[in-house]
């Protein structure tokens, strides 16, 4: 039966081995039960394994079918079986039908636990990308930087305003820089989702700069007709922050000549009142 | 009936919100603040409300109205020190007090007062 799906690549016949002689167990005595209501408390045992089984196939990556067939490759010893003990054809006709209406649910029931446990991860991994892509990172005394990558929607946007409101009263930062280099297309709701999160820290008294603006993004904002006037835009996290400086009453200065061995060379300046 | 102090600092006044305003607390204040600037001819206004913990449209509006009055009894407004989730929700409610200048804190909001009373 090992034979129908298996897949070398992604889990050992050893462990396979292990799993179907497991199910085994758990389905004779849940069958010998006599019970075919797949929610009763004998089959108990039977959905815990099938539980294990399909959570674990999910992460290894292989496919519903690759997962459900763990349980229709059962179909073929079994029938082989009936078909050697029970010899008369009415009684053949009705072994048959019980056993495949039940491994048939069985299957069902592993396809969708395995469907349950992809949206599970898929939820997760969602939830673990909004909290990895919105960082507020402090450049100066006074000035937090947030770098925005990927698209911005609604929930996203929450997540990014409470977090740079949140570090404004930590800090005390009067200037809070956007950068949406990494974000790859503005449209009127972005833009909105931008506008939205400036007044916010506006009204906490703390104002924005909106830098990364490349020049095709500038185009499609005045295309859109987003009024961007309230807000300070710069094209770089640079310019936006040599603004912010100069607001802070701060300025780089160069002490000495470059450090020797380009790529490793140290920052050359530093900040002075 | 409870009142919302206000303080007399030099030519400011200082506003300092400790509780949660409703209504007609709001209407209070701002009979009580455009008379004291009249009486006191104040040139600025410190408003602290990093205390209150829930606005409606009707606090934010008295808040932008107040503001409105006091410029135009030539007296500055700043709001100082509003909550993250407060800055929110007026934001959500449409309404993000283009009139009022803001600061994070009282001692950033006093260092503003006196900027534009020496400008």
């Amino acid at each position: 039966m090992q034979n129908v799906a298996t897949r070398r690549d992604l889990m050992n016949e050893a462990e396979l081995q292990r799993q179907s002689r497991e199910f085994l167990t758990a389905f004779t005595r849940a069958a010998e039960s006599g019970s075919t209501d797949l929610h009763a408390a004998v089959w108990t045992p039977v959905r815990e394994l099938l539980q294990r089984v399909s959570s674990s196939r999910a992460q290894q990556g292989f496919s519903p079918s690759e997962t459900a067939t763990f349980i229709f490759s059962l179909k073929q010893p079994i029938f082989t079986q009936i078909r050697r003990t029970v010899k008369d054809a009415d009684g053949l006709a009705s072994e048959t039908w019980a056993a495949t209406t039940m491994l048939d649910a069985l299957g069902l029931y592993t396809t969708e636990l395995f469907q349950k446990n992809r949206e599970e991860l898929i939820i997760r991994q969602q939830q673990e990308m909004m909290e990895l892509s919105t960082p507020v990172v402090t450049l100066s005394e006074g000035v937090l930087a947030l770098p925005l990558i990927g698209t911005l929607d609604s929930a996203r946007t929450q997540v990014v305003m409470e977090n740079l409101l949140q570090r404004i009263v930590d800090t005390g930062s009067a200037i809070a820089i956007l950068d949406i280099t990494g974000v790859p297309t503005v449209d009127t709701l972005v833009a909105q989702h931008l506008l939205k999160t400036v007044a916010a820290a506006r009204l906490m008294g703390a104002d924005c700069i909106i830098s990364g603006i490349r020049p095709q993004i500038a185009q499609t904002i005045v295309h859109l007709g987003v009024d961007l006037n309230t807000v300070t835009t710069k094209a770089t996290l640079a310019d936006a922050f040599a603004v912010a400086l100069r607001r802070t009453g701060l300025a780089i200065t160069r002490v000495g000549p470059p450090a020797a061995g380009g790529a490793r060379s140290r920052a050359d300046g530093e900040a002075k009142a | 009936m409870e009142r919302i102090p206000i303080l007399k600092m030099g030519e400011c006044l200082l506003v300092s919100i400790q509780i949660d305003m409703h209504d007609r607390l709001a209407l209070q204040l701002q009979d009580d603040l455009t008379q004291r600037i009249a009486e006191t001819s104040a040139r600025g206004v410190l408003i602290d409300i990093s205390a209150l913990e829930m606005v409606d449209s009707f606090i934010g509006r008295t808040l932008g109205n107040i503001a409105a009055m006091s410029r135009v009894l030539d007296a500055e407004t700043v709001v100082v020190g509003m909550r993250p989730a407060v800055a929110i929700t007026l934001v959500e409610l449409g309404m993000s007090l283009q009139g009022v200048r803001t600061a994070l804190d009282v001692e950033k909001g006093m260092a503003m007062l006196a900027a534009s009373a020496h400008a």
